[in-house]
């Protein structure tokens, strides 16, 4: 079988095509065929993350804060002792602040005064996502209200319109302030910068390799859950099936995702 | 033109004072010393991307990344065979470009950009 001159060009000329165009492609769209599937196997998927915190199990350990240290440390969050620029991800409030639409004079002292841990309630309707100006904010496939630090122009809309109050906007720059104590940075997560607004990611970063949220890995009580609420086997969906569980201002219509049991 | 003379001589100074840096430069031969050499600490014998694609596009492949762990949730990338976490710090930073200064900044400098990468995301200096 031969080859005539014109067929060997085409084909001369088709292969340094395809080489040209490999070497400047390859690695520009080299992600499309990645992911090892082990790897993304691995990683923690749901169609709505949800959380259960048990109040009664939780106030049994007398202001434990190992969930709050764990979380904070993981993420890198500054401890500024002056309230006006504190950054909160997850932290205790007391009963009738949290549930201030269940609060009555006649309580037991022990649910009015004893604290119950708040954190941002990745809302399936959440108004901190509707208020963003540049869609910095932004609600994922799982129910994951997220941040995109890169987008925040720090307008604090979100600050706003969350009323829970699970929003911080950074006053000041927080690597100085990990600097000035000679507090070590968890090197495997960003600190943020000074004039962008901050919150819980639901451990996002930790999901996608394959472990829960820093706060539930780190109680000891066992009063944290968090599981898919869309897998009716799940453990969250059990334990709401079988307890009575409240949300924080479910009139509000933002449909919470953190559930407590009393 | 009155004055010609007193005008004439002030704006020769001037324009002599304004391309200063210019002739300077030219003259001292200052501006052809110079050139960004950025030092790779760590040779692992290849990048996450080839070289020229790296020069002239690392900035749209971070940007890349950044979108995809970010918006999309995902982390890991493959490259050549290999698993890479999407990360400047962890991945670019921490396996080969150790030194900011010296690889980084060196260009940055030259080129008189200041990416805002460091405000948050942390150098090996730090994460030490």
């Amino acid at each position: 079988m031969g080859i005539d001159r014109r067929g060997f060009i085409r084909i001369a000329g088709l292969t340094a095509f395809g080489a040209m165009s490999n070497s400047v492609f390859d690695h520009a769209v080299a992600s499309e065929e990645i992911t090892e599937e082990g790897l993304v196997a691995a990683s923690l998927k749901a169609h709505r993350w949800a959380m259960v915190i048990d109040i009664k199990k939780c106030q049994e350990q007398h202001g434990c804060t190992k969930c709050i240290d764990a979380c904070h440390t993981v993420h890198n969050v500054p401890d500024y002792e002056n309230p006006k620029d504190e950054i909160k991800w997850i932290w205790h409030e007391t009963y009738e602040h949290t549930f201030h639409e269940q609060e009555h004079e006649h309580l037991p002292e022990h649910l009015r005064h004893l604290p119950v841990l708040v954190l941002c309630n990745h809302c399936d309707n959440p108004p901190c996502v509707r208020v963003c100006p540049t869609k910095a904010t932004f609600q994922r496939n799982d129910g994951i209200v997220a941040m995109d630090m890169h987008r925040c122009i720090g307008c604090r809309y979100c600050v706003a319109a969350c009323p829970y109050g699970s929003r911080s906007f950074n006053w000041r720059e927080p690597k100085r302030w990990f600097e000035e104590n000679d507090v070590d940075i968890n090197k495997s997560f960003p600190t943020r910068t000074r004039g962008v607004v901050e919150k819980c990611n639901f451990c996002a970063e930790r999901l996608v390799k394959g472990q829960i949220p820093a706060c539930v890995e780190a109680c000891e009580a066992n009063a944290m859950f968090f599981g898919d609420l869309d897998d009716p086997d799940s453990e969250v969906r059990e334990i709401l099936s079988s307890r009575f569980s409240i949300r924080r201002k479910p009139n509000l219509g933002t449909l919470p995702q953190i559930y407590y049991l009393l | 033109m009155y004055n010609s003379g007193k005008i004439i001589i002030g704006l020769l100074v001037f324009v002599l004072a304004a391309t200063f840096p210019i002739w300077y430069n030219a003259a001292t031969g200052q501006s052809d010393e110079y050139k960004p050499d950025p030092k790779i600490v760590v040779d692992t014998g290849y990048c996450v991307a080839e070289t020229n694609y790296m020069r002239k596009a690392h900035m749209d492949l971070l940007n890349d990344w950044r979108d995809r762990v970010v918006r999309d949730g995902e982390r890991f990338v493959n490259v050549q065979g290999e698993v890479m976490e999407m990360s400047l710090t962890n991945t670019c930073m921490m396996k080969c470009h150790w030194n900011k200064e010296d690889f980084c900044d060196e260009c940055h400098n030259y080129a008189e950009v200041s990416p805002y990468c460091w405000d948050c995301h942390l150098e090996p200096k730090e994460v030490e």
